[in-house]
């Protein structure tokens, strides 16, 4: 049996190797830039007290990462009750418009926002061809933009947690709901709801942790002018070469993230979070 | 849940709205794609594959496809293989040691991109695999591993352990176990997480952006180049064609399941 044991822990080890030597050991060695760099000591860490930049990148992230989530429950909900309720038949197409944007090129659907919401853009043009607005209106290279772009690549991520709890919802309990005389908001507010909540704060968690690092989009769609954290580290370090301050604010950003998980682990059940079997 | 319970117009105008606001703006870039003009717009005067015709002879962009299709089988077999006997061996030896393993395998999951691609700008300066072909494929196959891990697992948890103690008792060895109990029975799994690990590494811009300048020019880097400096159609172009590939690599891998689900 031990001979047997040590095999097996032998199939485990190219990755376990490969992760420790290639993808753990370099995130630490962030983590260690982050107090030795310009100079050993927490002072990269004052900055978050003393400087404004710092200060606004934090808030700025934040409040985009607080109205993306919001919104994206908003809709992921409403798409994952609609799946839910949908026929066999009708669900496989419901499906499809989640899962075909989820695993679309995030590059590809920037793009396409851009493409509909710059000045010259086809939404501008269009109410301006139809008379409805004189000037272009600002959609795109400011925070609306992000926004905009943020949600619809989230939104995915929102639907897929809240239908797996979702789908455990017993159906006959809302028809019984209904046929004991209560209206259409009551049974989902005091039946549908309480049972889909759990799968409403692990969508929650999801969204909000993948928002908070979240680089290619706000990078395109903010056009420079409002910045995330991923793309303000990514400027300390490509063109301020400010790597002290870069590895501060990305181990501040996996931190939260961690300490997010951490907290939430109690409610959410992780493993769902993160596919069935893992 | 089928037909029980129908949804009241707030749900469904919800469901439907949200849908058309995922689906509709990839739609968009279609006709932008057969424009005749030279710029982003719908068709003026007519249609025109112009910019596909340009795409095809560009042979920038083509080196770009061909250099991230490479990228991709290498590193996807990079993850698939070390994964998949990763998932294998946490499955078999079931411990609470090997169920700490694979939370720690999910990691790249959880970490933003940005983080780790600063550190590897770093650490592969000292291993001299900044633009490297083989320093992109490692990075993309470590980060594509947790696809596979989950996938397999996913696999194996309806696999009866039994079986595999039955070949081993009747004196099979490891290597025989694994490729004639274990393989077969879980591929649909490592399929399913081989696409997944493809596309991740198709896709993957973020730490290109720090580990590769010239000689290696994935397809996401040129792309990223023209969205931030010209507005050429050609970027539509590439773009349809993208989403068609996604699309059909979704449908195999949704046929995969079907069939193993029956």
């Amino acid at each position: 049996m031990r001979r047997s044991d040590a095999a097996w822990v032998g199939l485990l080890l190219p990755a376990f190797l490969l992760l420790s030597v290639f993808y753990i050991t370099p995130i630490l060695q962030v983590l260690a830039i982050s107090f030795i760099e310009p100079e050993p000591g927490w002072g990269n860490y004052e900055r978050i007290a003393t400087n404004l930049s710092v200060q606004r990148v934090i808030v700025t992230t934040l409040r985009i990462c607080a109205i993306t989530t919001a919104l994206a429950l908003f809709l992921g909900y409403g798409l994952a009750y609609a799946i839910t309720l949908a026929s066999e038949q009708a669900r496989r197409w419901w499906l499809l418009c989640v899962l075909v944007p989820l695993w679309i090129s995030v590059l590809v659907r920037a793009f396409a926002w851009v493409t509909l919401l710059r000045r010259q853009g086809l939404i501008n043009q269009t109410l301006q061809g139809a008379g409805v607005i004189a000037e272009p209106l600002e959609l795109v290279w400011n925070e609306f933009g992000i926004i905009v772009g943020m949600v619809h690549y989230m939104v995915p991520y929102a639907v897929l947690p809240m239908l797996a709890s979702m789908r455990e919802v017993e159906p006959r309990l809302l028809a019984a709901a209904r046929g004991m005389g209560a209206s259409r908001g009551q049974v989902f507010r005091r039946v549908f709801f309480p049972l889909s909540a759990p799968g409403l704060v692990a969508a929650g968690v999801l969204v909000f942790i993948f928002s908070l690092g979240f680089y290619i989009t706000p990078a395109i769609l903010g056009g420079g002018r409002t910045l995330m954290v991923a793309e303000w580290i990514s400027l300390q370090i490509l063109d301020l070469i400010r790597w002290g301050l870069g590895a501060m604010m990305a181990t501040l950003l996996v931190v939260t993230i961690l300490v997010t998980l951490a907290v939430f682990s109690r409610v959410v059940n992780m493993r769902r979070l993160f596919g069935g079997g893992a | 849940m089928e037909g029980a319970y129908k949804p009241g117009w707030v749900g469904r105008a919800l469901g439907w709205g949200t849908a058309l606001y995922l689906v509709l703006p990839l739609f968009i870039i279609l006709p932008v794609s057969i424009t005749d003009q030279r710029y982003l717009s719908l068709p003026q005067e007519g249609v025109s594959l112009r910019h596909y015709a340009a795409l095809f002879a560009s042979s920038d962009w083509f080196a770009s496809i061909a250099q991230s299709f490479w990228i991709a089988c290498a590193s996807t077999v990079l993850a698939v293989t070390t994964g998949t006997l990763f998932a294998i061996a946490c499955w078999r030896l079931n411990r609470r040691s090997t169920e700490l393993l694979r939370a720690l395998m999910l990691l790249p999951l959880i970490v933003p991109s940005i983080v780790y691609a600063i550190g590897l700008y770093r650490y592969f300066g000292w291993w001299d695999l900044l633009d490297r072909f083989a320093g992109v494929v490692i990075a993309h196959g470590v980060t594509g591993i947790p696809y596979v891990v989950i996938t397999v697992s996913t696999a194996l948890a309806s696999f009866d352990p039994r079986l595999e103690q039955a070949a081993r008792g009747m004196g099979a060895s490891l290597r025989q176990v694994l490729a004639w109990v274990i393989l077969p029975r879980i591929m649909p799994g490592i399929v399913s997480g081989a696409i997944f690990a493809f596309i991740h590494s198709w896709d993957e811009l973020v730490i290109v952006l720090f580990i590769a300048s010239r000689d290696v020019f994935t397809l996401p880097r040129r792309i990223w180049d023209g969205i931030n400096e010209n507005q050429d159609p050609i970027m539509a172009a590439v773009a349809v064609l993208l989403i068609g590939f996604t699309t059909l690599l979704l449908i195999v891998d949704m046929a995969l399941r079907r069939r193993r689900d029956t």
